[in-house]
């Protein structure tokens, strides 16, 4: 059974309200909801929530279905923010609505093509799919930051991110942008990488925001 | 774009010649440590200091030069990757470029590097600047397999382009030549896609002031969010102004990316194709030996023997060689048996009152105390560290030094790249504190600077302390021990206290080089000689006042009083006058100390005691003066506070410890 849009979105707050603020029941107001709203009463006969004192709270059946939600909803943000470059401000609301689109099959694809993301563009944390899991063990990802790439590895810069203009500008002047061919040389203490016919050492900060597409 | 280009150069010629006596203006700019100070040298026949290290130019030089029948003015800026500047270094050189109105701009570039220094020079050209292309450092590039066909760069650029090896001479008489022969017939840029064309187009047309440099490159900074451009434009333009800001904020509401990345990415492309078209790189047939050693060096474990064989050879040449060996010589051979008994009997014969011979001879006269403490003690121990220095400078181990340590020093709320002030300072504190204003930010300058004062003694300083542990092996750890926790410490409290932003680290790491033996003279010399013309007078000036605060009894009251907290950390009265005279130099106070051990006074744990708080001490005026100018009379002073009761508590500190573990010394 598919759930509506509104029901996914309260089982995400929910979720995030159980598992990142301690919050175990949440108020029909904080929901934007209430007690007679069809989308409550899906959960209800789906037994993913119960009805408590204040408000509704998350139940042990509806933890699978509600994290998977969240996974998807920050998935959907880390492909605006990162291959799409759309805007912060345009994000939120573009995430909110692909994320019920995500199949099964294309989350799995996309969480692939990201390179299994472990934060979400806030930097909260992206619950692990079956995917990741398996990718833990064989398949390296198409596109990941250059800081979770091994050592020796060689690729081409994919993009960068853009959270913080300065240090954009930084990676931009020394020569770090898209199309470049890079490899990892170290990375303890710091990263030094190939770029060129020249060599530049970063810390993890910095190469964190640099990804790349491996040969 | 030609006519409009004569006009604004127009415009740059009589400001020329109002500035500078009808001199012509060569500009040398680009990316750091890619030899602009050597090119610079070459151009003039004079020194600059020149490093294999980035970011060594922190000042703007300039110097003279006669290329064929025309004097130039030649001007050496700090390095700028980018005509959009991050680092102050970068926000000097791009101003100079605003209001100089060279004549000639030389970007110096590392040939190897191709792909991101036609960046600037794209950048320049935009500029509308008279640009001619060196690339610099062909050897490199030519070991590394890149050849690039220079006759048809100059052709897709528009502007002349050489190759040199500037520390070889190579090239550069072609360059030379290129530079008198310049005429300006206007390089080729390249256009953006429509929407930033019409952005610029728009811009243009609202510019109604002239600038130095085109108004096409003023439209891209402006689109680009340059806080500096934007306040020039603002106050030339006055209401004007909300047009640009309207222009600029209708363009970026066009992407979904900042402008930065959209222009700089325009270009890239641009500059890929070029690159592809002129540059053949072969395939390099693996790692050779010296890429090798660089990794060793970079290597988180095999870097931690290289470091300590290179601390090692510091101090067997510093250390032993020149504190030892050559300082003895020096003290008791020349001055002792010929310089110090032949100027008292001179002086002794021609002035017959003692007052006045004391301030020539005797035990704190200028020729007896000054010039030999200046000669005999101070002069070989800065002279090896200076070699040293520089050699170790030369070969290009300080950014590996720098990118091993990055983590530490993050700890301390530095990054990476402050090793290089960290490190001169064990030559001279003063020198080093100047150079702290490399780093990024002002939290760091401020830590940068407090822990120079604090916790690095200088080489002077260092050689006499070393003098006085010689063969005390124990004595030297622990004032090794004492001071790294101190570093560490105090680093890391004010990391913690201080706001700010967390310091990033990103630095090129160039090739390893070996050093040239006329390039360390020549840095040596000029190292050592701006040393003595700062030093030589302190330590006349030094010796007039401790004259004279002896014979006024000033002296005796001050050392009355200092001799309190000296005793409450386990001295003899007697240290109380090297800790005054330490105020003048660090060093004189650690070489009254060393007076004291050789009377005898001096040892065990008092010795330790002094030492270490003789080393954390107040830094000497000098160094205290540079501190005011580059860190403000309140923030020196806030550091004098804190340094002053905090070097006499360390002192007690270390003394009860020792005391209360039953150390033997």
């Amino acid at each position: 059974m598919r759930l509506s849009d509104k029901a996914e979105e309260i089982l995400e707050s929910l979720w995030i309200n159980t598992h990142e603020l301690n919050q175990e029941s949440s108020s029909f107001e904080e929901m934007k909801t209430d007690k007679d709203a069809p989308e409550v009463k899906e959960l209800l006969s789906a037994d993913y929530i119960a009805l408590s004192e204040d408000g509704i709270r998350l139940r042990k059946e509806g933890m699978k279905e509600a994290e998977n939600a969240v996974r998807r909803h920050r998935l959907a943000e880390r492909l605006m923010v990162d291959v799409l470059d759309i805007k912060k401000s345009l994000m939120e609301e573009t995430a909110c609505r692909f994320e019920h689109l995500l199949h099964k099959e294309v989350e799995e694809s996309i969480c692939t093509l990201l390179g299994h993301p472990t934060l979400c563009p806030h930097g909260k944390p992206i619950p692990q799919g079956r995917c990741c899991k398996k990718s833990e063990r064989a398949a390296k990802a198409i596109v990941s930051s250059i800081a979770d790439v091994d050592k020796g590895a060689k690729g081409k810069v994919a993009y960068l991110h853009m959270r913080d203009n300065k240090k954009l500008q930084k990676l931009m002047a020394m020569g770090i942008l898209p199309g470049v061919s890079i490899e990892v040389i170290q990375k303890f203490p710091s990263y030094v990488f190939k770029i060129g016919h020249s060599q530049i050492a970063m810390d993890e900060e910095m190469a964190r925001d640099v990804y790349v597409r491996l040969k | 774009m030609n006519a409009k280009f004569k006009k604004s150069r127009g415009s740059c010629h009589s400001n020329v010649n109002v500035t500078v006596e009808g001199l012509g203006k060569i500009v040398l700019v680009g990316s750091p440590n890619v030899g602009k100070s050597v090119v610079f040298g070459n151009l003039t026949g004079k020194y600059v200091t020149v490093s294999n290290y980035p970011g060594t130019t922190v000042e703007v030089t300039r110097g003279k030069g006669r290329l064929g029948s025309k004097e130039f003015e030649v001007i050496d800026t700090p390095g700028m990757y980018s005509l959009l500047p991050i680092t102050e270094e970068e926000r000097v050189t791009r101003s100079m470029l605003l209001e100089e109105s060279p004549d000639v701009v030389v970007q110096v570039a590392d040939a190897k590097s191709i792909e991101r220094l036609l960046h600037l020079t794209l950048q320049l050209i935009e500029a509308e600047l008279p640009v001619i292309l060196d690339l610099n450092l062909m050897d490199e590039a030519e070991r590394l397999g890149l050849s690039i066909d220079l006759n048809l760069l100059e052709q897709e650029l528009g502007i002349p382009v050489v190759a040199t090896v500037a520390t070889e001479n190579r090239g550069m008489d072609v360059l030379k030549e290129g530079i008198i022969k310049y005429n300006k017939e206007g390089g080729q840029g390249f256009k953006y896609d429509a929407v930033i064309e019409a952005a610029i187009d728009n811009l243009q047309k609202t510019l109604k002031t002239e600038y130095n440099i085109s108004k096409r490159v003023i439209a891209l900074l402006l689109l680009q969010d340059d806080p500096e451009i934007k306040a020039l434009v603002k106050e030339k333009m006055g209401n004007g102004y909300a047009d640009v800001g309207r222009i600029i904020e209708e363009t970026k509401k066009r992407y979904s990316q900042p402008l930065n990345y959209v222009i700089t990415l325009a270009r890239q492309k641009v500059v890929s194709s070029i690159v592809e078209r002129v540059a053949i790189s072969t395939i390099s047939k693996g790692m050779d030996f010296r890429e090798r050693l660089s990794r060793l060096m970079m290597h988180p474990l095999w870097g931690i023997p290289m470091l300590l064989l290179a601390i090692y050879g510091l101090y067997e040449f510093v250390g032993v060689f020149g504190a030892q060996v050559s300082v003895d010589f020096l003290e008791n051979k020349v001055f002792g048996e010929y310089i110090n008994p032949f100027a008292t009997n001179l002086v002794s014969s021609i002035i017959p009152w003692k007052v006045i011979q004391e301030l020539f001879v005797h035990q704190y006269g200028i020729i007896t105390l000054g010039i030999r403490y200046a000669i005999a003690i101070i002069l070989p121990i800065v002279t090896t560290f200076f070699i040293a220095f520089s050699i170790i400078e030369d070969t290009g181990y300080l950014p590996r030094l720098a990118m091993l340590i990055d983590r530490l020093f993050k700890k301390i709320g530095l990054n990476g790249r402050a090793v290089i002030p960290i490190v001169l300072g064990f030559g001279c504190d003063t020198m080093a504190t100047m150079v702290t204003r490399t780093l990024e930010t002002k939290r760091e300058r401020i830590i940068a600077t407090l822990l120079l004062s604090l916790a690095i003694p200088c080489s002077a300083q260092m050689g006499v302390i070393l003098a006085l542990l010689a063969g005390n092996v124990k004595g030297l750890w622990i004032f090794v021990s004492v001071m790294a926790i101190i570093f560490l410490f105090v680093g890391f409290l004010v990391a913690k206290i201080m706001p700010g932003e967390k310091p990033i680290f990103y630095m090129e790491m160039p090739p390893l080089r070996w050093p040239k033996f006329s390039n360390v003279f020549t840095k040596t010399y000029t190292r050592v000689e701006w040393y003595f013309k700062e030093i030589l007078p302190l330590f006349i000036l030094a010796s007039i006042l401790i004259w004279a605060g002896r014979i006024t009894g000033l002296f005796d009251l001050v050392i009355n009083i200092l001799s309190y907290p000296v005793g409450w950390i386990g001295l003899p009265t007697e240290a109380a006058t090297a800790f005054l005279y330490g105020f003048f130099r660090r060093d004189f106070g650690a070489a009254g100390l060393y007076d004291l051990k050789d009377a005898g006074i001096l040892s065990g744990i008092p010795l330790i005691v002094s030492i270490v708080t003789l080393a954390l001490f107040m830094p000497c005026i000098a160094q205290f003066s540079i501190t005011i100018k580059e860190r403000g009379l309140k923030m020196a002073l806030g550091m004098a506070a804190f340094i002053f009761p905090f070097a006499f508590f360390v002192g007690f500190l270390v003394n009860k410890i020792l005391i209360g573990m039953g150390v033997v010394l």
